[in-house]
C-alpha cells in the first residue's frame, strides 16, 4: 500500500475561449468530481482574439492535481492549462479593499501599520479608512489579521493572479 | 440549413420527437427525402436508439427532440452516452432567443442542464454560426475519445435565413486529441512485455471505438504474443470468445480466471479501458504486483483510479500498430518455460469452472435460456443488446461475441430501459440483421412503449425477457447485503407480455419448460414483426461469481458456495 498522499496547494492557469458558459464549465468540473477551489479569478485578457485567463488555485493529492489537469484539458473551449505551481518560480499576486471604522489611538495605529504593509488609502472619511494592498496571499492574510483587532469591518479580496518568470510566453507553453 | 448540416454529414437516419420549439426543423424534414426520421415514443428511446445505432455501425447517431421536456427527457440517454463513450449529436429545439431567461412555456436551460452530462454543448443565437457549429458538433462527437453533444437551437434561429459557409473538413481550433502515441512509451512497453513472465492483455470498449481495424490489431497482438486476454463489458467482441487466449469477462461478474490472472500477472497491459471500480474491487488490493501499462485516448483515464507505470496516451488502433510493429523487431521473446508456467496456472484456475450450472428438467435456468439463445442465433448476423441487471451479466457470461459491433448495453450508467430502443437503433441500421434485446421483466417495463416504434417502422426487434418476477439483482445485493430484507424488490402486477405484445402489434411468446425453450427460440427467429418472449426463468437463480463490494478482486464468490460472506461496512457504502 502506498502511504497517504500529502495535501498540495496548486496555483493553475488556464487560457480558454471567452464564449458563454465557459466559467461554468470549469466549475463545474471542479464543483462536480469534488475539487477544492481556494481561490479563482477571471477576465478576458486578448481582446481580439476572444481569450480569458482564468487563474484557479486548488489543493489536493499530486494524483488528484494530475486529474484535475487532465479534465480541464479535455474541455473543448480550453486552449492551455499551466501549473505555475510545477513550473517554478511564478508570479502570485492579489488585491484587497479594507474597510477600517476606528477612533484615536487605533486609528494612528492601522494607518502606520499600513504604511508598514504599503497599504494605500483610498477612503477615509473622521472615522474610517479604507486600504488597498497587492501583494501574494500571506501577505494579505497577515495585514488582515493585524487589523482584525483595529476595527476591521469589511474585506473584499480579488483572488490571486498568476504569470509565470522570465521568457516564457503563452501560459507558460510557448 | 440545419437538414444541410446533416446531409454534409452524411447522416441518413435521425431518431426524434416533435415539439412546438423544434417544428422548423421538423418542417424541413417534411420537405426533403435524403434524411429519414425515426419516431420515438418517448425522447430517452430516441437517445439509446441513436446510441444502438451508433455502436453497431461505428458512426455518429443523431437525436431531434423539443425544448424543455424533449431535452430534460434526453438527459439519461446522454448520460449514458457520455459514460460509455458513444458519438451522438442531439439537436434540442429552444424558445426564441428573446424569451429565453423568462420561464417561456417548455422552457429550459438545456445547455446548463446538459453541460454535466455532455461532452460539449452549443447554445446558437445566431443563424451564421449553425453550419460551423453543427459541423463542429459531429467533429467533437467522433473525434478523441467520442460522446454526446448538444446543439440547442432556439426557434427564431430555426426560421432565420443565413449563409451556410462550412470548409469541407473541419477542425476545431483547440480540441485536437492526440493520435498517435509517444514512442519512447510504446517502445518502454514493449519492453516490459518481452520480460513478462505472467502478463495480461486487458481490453475494453475503447478498441471498439477505434473501430474494426483496432479489433484486427488486437487479435494480431494476442496471436503473435501469445498472452492471455481478457475484456471489459464494453470490450466484448473485440477478442472472440472462440479464441483460445480468451478468459471470459473480468470485474464484478467476470471469470474466476480472469481476475486471478489480473491479480496475479507480473505485466498488464490495458488497451482502452479505464480501471472502473467494477473491475478492480477494492482498490488497494488491485493486482499488487504487476507493471501496468495503459493505453487511451484520454489523458484523464490515466492514473485516475490506479496508478499505471507506462502511460500511452493515443488511439488503441495506433497503438497497437506501433505495438506490433516494434515487437516484430525484437529479437527477445518471453521466456517459453515461464509463459507456459503462467498458462498451466491459468487453466487450473479455468478447471475452477466457474459459470457451471445445474438445468433440471422442470425449470428453465436463466444461464440455460441465454446459451440457447446463442447456439440458435450463433450463426447468423445477430446484434445483441441489454437492459441492465442479472440478465445483462448472463448474457455477457454466456453469449460468446465473435465480432465486435455486435454487443451494446449500458456499462458506465447502467441505464435500465436501454435495450429495446438500442436494440431498435442497431435494427434500422441493419434492417436485414437479427437484432435481440436480452431484457428482464422489470428494465424492459422502462421503455416498454417503444415497442410501439418498433412497429410503426417495421424494425423486427426481439426482445428475450428473461423473467424471474424479481429485480434479481436488486435482490442479490438485498440478499448479500442487507439480510435478505427483500424491500420492494419484487415485481408485483407484471402485465401478460404475450397479450402484451399483441396490444401492440407484435407477437408473443412464452416458455416455461426447458424442453419448449428450442422451438420458441426458433418461433421467435423465424417471425417477421417485433417479438416480446417471455421467458420464465428459475426465480432465484444469482449471478456469479461475483466480487462482493469492497473485497479485493481474487476473492471472488462462486455459485457453489451457498455460504455468503460477511461483507465489511466500508464494502457496504459502495454500489
Amino acid at each position: 500500500m502506498t502511504p497517504p498522499a500529502t495535501i498540495e496547494s496548486h496555483t493553475i492557469s488556464i487560457i480558454v475561449d471567452n464564449e458563454p458558459g465557459v466559467l461554468a464549465r470549469v466549475i463545474g468540473l471542479f464543483s462536480g468530481r469534488g475539487y477544492n477551489i481556494d481561490s479563482l479569478t477571471v477576465t478576458e485578457t486578448e481582446q481580439e482574439s476572444h481569450l480569458s485567463r482564468i487563474t484557479i488555485v486548488t489543493a489536493g493529492t499530486p494524483m488528484v492535481i494530475e486529474q484535475i489537469k487532465a479534465q480541464l484539458e479535455r474541455l473543448v473551449p480550453v486552449h492551455t492549462v499551466a501549473d505555475l505551481t510545477v513550473q517554478g518560480a511564478s508570479l502570485e499576486r492579489e488585491l484587497a479593499l479594507i474597510k477600517v471604522i476606528g477612533k484615536g489611538e487605533k486609528r494612528v495605529e492601522a494607518l502606520r501599520l499600513a504604511d508598514a504593509f504599503r497599504a494605500r488609502v483610498v477612503d477615509a472619511s473622521t472615522g474610517s479608512f479604507v486600504f488597498e494592498i497587492t501583494g501574494r496571499t500571506k501577505k494579505i492574510d497577515q495585514f488582515i489579521s493585524l487589523m482584525q483587532e483595529l476595527g476591521l469591518v469589511e474585506v473584499a479580496r480579488t483572488g490571486v493572479a498568476a504569470i509565470s518568470r522570465g521568457e516564457n510566453g503563452g501560459n507558460g507553453t510557448g | 440549413m440545419v437538414i444541410q448540416a446533416l446531409v454534409d454529414q452524411g447522416v441518413v437516419d435521425v431518431f426524434g420527437y416533435p415539439g412546438g420549439a423544434v417544428l422548423p426543423i421538423y418542417d424541413a424534414l417534411f420537405q426533403q427525402d435524403k434524411v429519414e426520421h425515426v419516431l420515438v415514443r418517448h425522447e430517452q428511446g430516441a437517445v439509446h436508439a441513436a446510441e444502438g445505432y451508433a455502436r453497431s455501425t461505428g458512426k455518429v447517431g443523431v437525436v431531434l427532440v423539443t425544448s424543455g421536456p424533449g431535452a430534460t427527457n434526453a438527459v439519461t440517454g446522454l448520460t449514458d452516452a457520455l459514460m460509455d463513450s458513444i458519438p451522438v449529436v442531439c439537436i434540442t429545439g429552444q424558445v426564441a432567443t428573446h424569451l429565453i431567461g423568462n420561464d417561456a412555456f417548455q422552457e429550459c436551460d438545456t445547455v446548463g442542464i446538459t453541460r454535466p452530462c455532455t461532452k460539449h454543448n452549443y447554445l446558437v443565437k445566431d443563424v451564421n454560426d449553425l453550419g460551423r457549429v453543427l459541423n463542429e458538433a459531429f467533429y467533437v462527437a467522433s473525434n478523441g475519445r467520442p460522446g454526446p453533444v448538444v446543439v440547442d437551437i432556439p426557434k427564431d434561429v430555426q426560421f432565420a435565413t443565413g449563409t451556410y459557409d462550412v470548409a469541407k473538413t473541419v477542425r476545431h481550433k483547440t480540441y485536437q486529441p492526440r493520435i498517435k502515441g509517444d514512442q519512447h512509451a510504446i517502445r518502454a512497453a514493449v519492453d516490459a512485455m518481452t520480460s513478462a513472465r505472467k502478463p495480461i492483455i486487458y481490453s475494453g470498449g475503447g478498441v471498439i471505438n477505434s473501430g474494426p481495424s483496432a479489433s484486427r490489431l488486437l487479435r494480431n497482438l494476442v496471436e503473435m504474443t501469445g498472452f492471455p486476454i481478457t475484456s471489459t463489458l464494453m470490450g466484448l467482441g473485440a477478442y472472440p470468445a472462440a479464441g483460445k487466449h480468451w478468459l471470459g469477462m473480468l470485474g464484478m461478474h467476470g471469470t474466476y480466471e480472469a481476475n486471478m490472472a489480473m491479480h496475479d500477472c507480473d505485466v498488464m497491459i490495458c488497451i482502452g479501458a479505464r480501471f472502473d471500480d467494477r473491475i478492480t474491487g477494492r482498490i488497494d488490493a488491485f493486482s499488487p504486483n504487476s507493471t501496468k501499462i495503459h493505453v487511451d485516448i484520454d489523458a484523464s483515464s490515466i492514473n485516475k483510479n490506479v496508478h499505471v507505470d507506462i502511460p500511452i496516451i493515443g488511439d488503441c488502433g495506433h497503438v497497437l500498430e506501433d505495438m506490433i510493429r516494434i515487437w516484430k523487431a525484437r529479437s527477445v521473446q518471453p521466456d517459453k518455460a515461464d509463459m507456459k508456467a503462467w498458462w498451466d496456472q491459468i487453466d487450473e484456475w479455468r478447471g475452477r469452472d466457474c459459470l457451471k450450472f445445474e438445468q433440471p428438467d422442470d425449470y428453465i435456468m436463466p444461464q440455460y435460456a441465454i446459451q440457447r439463445l446463442y447456439e440458435l442465433t450463433k450463426d447468423r448476423e445477430t446484434y445483441i443488446t441489454t437492459e441492465v441487471g442479472q440478465h445483462q451479466m448472463w448474457a455477457a457470461q454466456f453469449y460468446r461475441f465473435e465480432e465486435p459491433n455486435r454487443w451494446m448495453t449500458s456499462g458506465g450508467l447502467g441505464t435500465m430501459g436501454y435495450g429495446l430502443p438500442a436494440a431498435i437503433g442497431a435494427q434500422r441500421a441493419h434492417p436485414d440483421a437479427l437484432v435481440i434485446d436480452i431484457a428482464g421483466e422489470a428494465s424492459i417495463l422502462m421503455n416498454m412503449q417503444e415497442m410501439s416504434t418498433a412497429i410503426q417502422h417495421k424494425l423486427p426487434v426481439k426482445v428475450f425477457i428473461l423473467n424471474n418476477e424479481y429485480m434479481g439483482m436488486v435482490r442479490q445485493w438485498q440478499q448479500l447485503l442487507h439480510g435478505n430484507r427483500l424491500s420492494h424488490s419484487y415485481m408485483d402486477s407484471l402485465p401478460d407480455f404475450v397479450k402484451l405484445a399483441e396490444a401492440y402489434g407484435g407477437v408473443g411468446i412464452r416458455a416455461e419448460k426447458p424442453d419448449e425453450l428450442d422451438d420458441a427460440i426458433k418461433e421467435m427467429i423465424a417471425a417477421n414483426g417485433p417479438v416480446l418472449f417471455d421467458c420464465r426463468v428459475h426465480k432465484l437463480a444469482n449471478c456469479y461469481p461475483m466480487i462482493p463490494s469492497g473485497q479485493a478482486h481474487n476473492n471472488m464468490l462462486l455459485g457453489d458456495e451457498p455460504e455468503l460472506q460477511e461483507v465489511s461496512d466500508a464494502g457496504k457504502v459502495l454500489v
